[in-house]
């Protein structure tokens, strides 16, 4: 099974500012009452998009000047909470591409790398910084160069970083580990006859 | 295996070792899973996947599946009114029975939130590999099995090759010493190593609880420790097995039986870490200075002693003062003020973190005789089947509906309100759960104060947030 090799994301950003934005505010329990990932899009960070529209303001998802953006940017420990899938996948069938924080949560990184979305790690004095260009210029382009480890806007650098396991899965097209898994299973088969608990 | 090549390893590093396939081509452990378990929300489109890859289950003996998020906890008939989540437990109905897949289902009377029913039937043993679609899968570690919550990927990547593609993590040891003060539990105990080591600190390590603490904590005190490592940042969190622990498993329907018990207590009690291992980091807490503990913001981290006062944003480091004063605007409370007083709507006593047999025997002997405080809802949520069952017939079901607790069926309730409890608009919930984020229970503007299962009942009786210690002279 030949995946795309992830060597660059190309497109307009978007701003979502906060620290700890764990998976229930990505996606609230209450969407995933489905036995298919299809349409979730419509739901990612949906009650912080709602109490937005109620106080008359505007959430930058929803903000008309960064719509077709494919490249979010945020703050520290995005992610965290729920193992649940569903957050990444909200976001990429919202079209998002890749992520650019100061930390992502473990379950939540591994997950969104498998589903080949790279989210790479910024200072965030960077992230703030990009945050403006993209303020003062919605329709700038942003590319996250994955084999340089830098995301470019308007002629200047940001150098990102990304643990080596998942540079190496992306560039590779390697992200979904499945193939390299099954092509295991002879020695998976022979491990497991050597755990007693398995064998019993 | 030459016995010395075990020295100066950590339980981790053994488990490790054992459960190895192979190098992946990119790096990664291909890491035999031995124990995986299945729930109706993150395993349907798991198996969707499977079917479209033309693939089938390797081990459905080592798959275990019940029904908990979104089960109703009150009329439990079918079909379900939500006709969601009667597609969901159909679903997953089916798929077990098309794959050979043993099903805690709902007429077995075993039925219960994953994290519970594991450990009840024996299932969760030392020494093992766990995974399980639900982040707090890290609860098992309580018997030194290396358990990992995962997304619905790696539930496709387990159900078809019984294998994940991870990396090791660090281990951070954590001791906590000394003897808790009365009315202090294994709840305050997490929150605090939370508030302490914060809600990302964990990141990169697993957790590996010790000190005297823990060797004289129950087995369902390690298991509420274990199943917030998660809330710290650690994907998994485990604590060394003991004779504790075999006590516990001994005689449970999936436990090893005649002549095998004793070859497995001997394999569980050589997979505890070496006591000159080494470990990436250690940090060491006073059990004397914990007292009962409530998180006053959004996070599990934002965490403070009863007898403190909500803190001003200003008091809390720079880089977490825009969540601070988010929080303190979510839940409507005011800088400065005693968190002790601050008026509750609803009490819930439940979930994978405190919803076991210990949890409801330690409140109901405090709340025999008392009553809840008119215009608070309180509900009992058993974490399983089991636990109810057992629950009722030691009278303590009667002692939480005298009180005026309403006792329901179980499942994960309103812990995350996929079923029908969730909270109504801005309602504040003090709760025995493991989250507080916005919007946990149900309610996008629902407030949630987590902590212990006795200072949840001490909510319940006086309607505000109060120190059970006074509330039912425990000393």
């Amino acid at each position: 099974m030949a995946l795309e090799k992830i060597t660059q994301v190309a497109g307009r950003g978007v701003y979502v500012p906060g620290d700890d934005l764990d998976t229930d505010r990505i996606i609230p329990a209450r969407f995933m009452k489905c036995i298919t990932f299809d349409g979730l899009g419509e739901f990612a960070f949906y009650d912080a998009r709602a109490f937005a529209k109620e106080a008359g303001e505007v959430h930058p998802l929803d903000d008309l000047r960064f719509e077709g953006a494919s490249i979010l940017l945020s703050g520290s420990n995005f992610g965290c909470g729920s193992s649940r899938e569903h957050a990444p996948q909200a976001l990429c069938r919202f079209g998002i591409r890749a992520i650019i924080a100061e930390s992502f949560a473990e379950i939540f990184f591994g997950n969104s790398i498998t589903l080949g979305m790279p989210c790479v790690v910024a200072s965030g004095e960077d992230i703030r910084s990009i945050a403006k260009l993209i303020e003062s210029d919605p329709q700038a382009m942003l590319t996250l160069d994955l084999t340089e480890k830098k995301l470019s806007i308007a002629d200047t650098d940001f150098p990102v970083t990304i643990a080596d396991h998942a540079h190496e899965a992306l560039v590779s097209g390697r992200w979904d580990a499945i193939a390299d898994l099954l092509e295991g299973v002879d020695a998976v088969n022979e491990r497991a006859a050597s755990l007693p608990y398995m064998a019993a | 295996m030459h016995p010395l090549e075990f020295m100066s390893q950590t339980l981790l590093d053994k488990v490790w070792q054992a459960h190895t396939v192979r190098t992946l081509p990119n790096g990664a452990t291909q890491l035999l899973i031995g124990t995986h378990l299945i729930h109706e929300v993150t395993s349907p489109q798991a198996f969707g996947m499977l079917r479209d890859l033309g693939l089938k289950v390797l081990y459905p003996k080592r798959t275990f599946a019940t029904v908990d998020h979104i089960v109703p906890t009150d009329e439990r008939v079918e079909p379900f009114s939500d006709e969601l989540a009667d597609a969901m437990i159909k679903a997953l109905r089916k798929n077990c029975e098309e794959s050979g897949i043993t099903f805690f289902d709902l007429p077995t009377g075993k039925q219960g939130i994953v994290h519970i029913v594991g450990p009840e039937q024996g299932i969760t043993q030392p020494g093992t590999t766990i995974a399980c679609g639900d982040s707090h899968t890290s609860t098992h570690g309580a018997f030194g099995a290396i358990a990992f919550g995962i997304g619905t990927s790696q539930v496709r990547d387990v159900l078809a090759t019984q294998t994940m593609a991870l990396h090791k993590p660090k281990v951070r040891r954590i001791n906590v010493n000394g003897k808790l003060a009365p009315g202090v539990y294994a709840k305050d105990v997490i929150l605090h190593i939370i508030r302490k080591l914060g809600v990302n600190g964990g990141l990169g390590y697993a957790y590996e609880y010790g000190g005297t603490t823990f060797d004289a904590f129950t087995q369902e005190e390690r298991m509420t420790v274990c199943n917030m490592s998660i809330e710290g940042g650690a994907r998994v969190g485990y604590v060394n097995p003991d004779e504790t622990t075999f006590e516990y498993l001994k005689g449970r329907p999936y436990s090893p039986k005649g002549g095998e018990w004793d070859a497995a207590v001997a394999r569980w009690k050589a997979i505890a870490s070496d006591h000159d291992a080494s470990y990436d980091d250690v940090v060491t807490y006073d059990a004397a200075e914990i007292a009962p503990t409530v998180t006053w913001g959004i996070n599990p981290g934002q965490a403070m002693f009863i007898h403190e006062k909500v803190p001003f944003p200003n008091e809390v480091p720079e880089k977490d003062r825009a969540t601070a004063e988010e929080a303190l605007a979510h839940m409507n409370l005011t800088s400065g003020v005693p968190i002790k007083g601050t008026k509750v709507d609803v009490a819930f006593l439940g979930s994978c973190t405190n919803g076991r047999l210990s949890d409801l025997q330690e409140v109901a002997k405090h709340l025999k005789g008392r009553k809840v405080r008119e215009g608070v809802k309180a509900i009992v949520v058993p974490g399983s089947q089991g636990v109810a069952s057992v629950a009722e017939s030691m009278g303590l079901a009667e002692i939480f509906r005298d009180a005026g607790f309403e006792w329901r069926g179980a499942g994960c309730s309103m812990c995350l309100g996929m079923n029908p409890d969730k909270l109504v608009g801005d309602q504040l919930c003090a709760s025995s759960s493991n989250r507080n984020f916005k919007g946990r229970q149900g309610s996008p503007t629902g407030r949630t104060m987590l902590m212990s299962p006795l200072m949840v009942a001490a909510a319940a009786v006086t309607g505000e947030i109060s120190d059970a210690r006074e509330v039912f002279g425990v000393n």
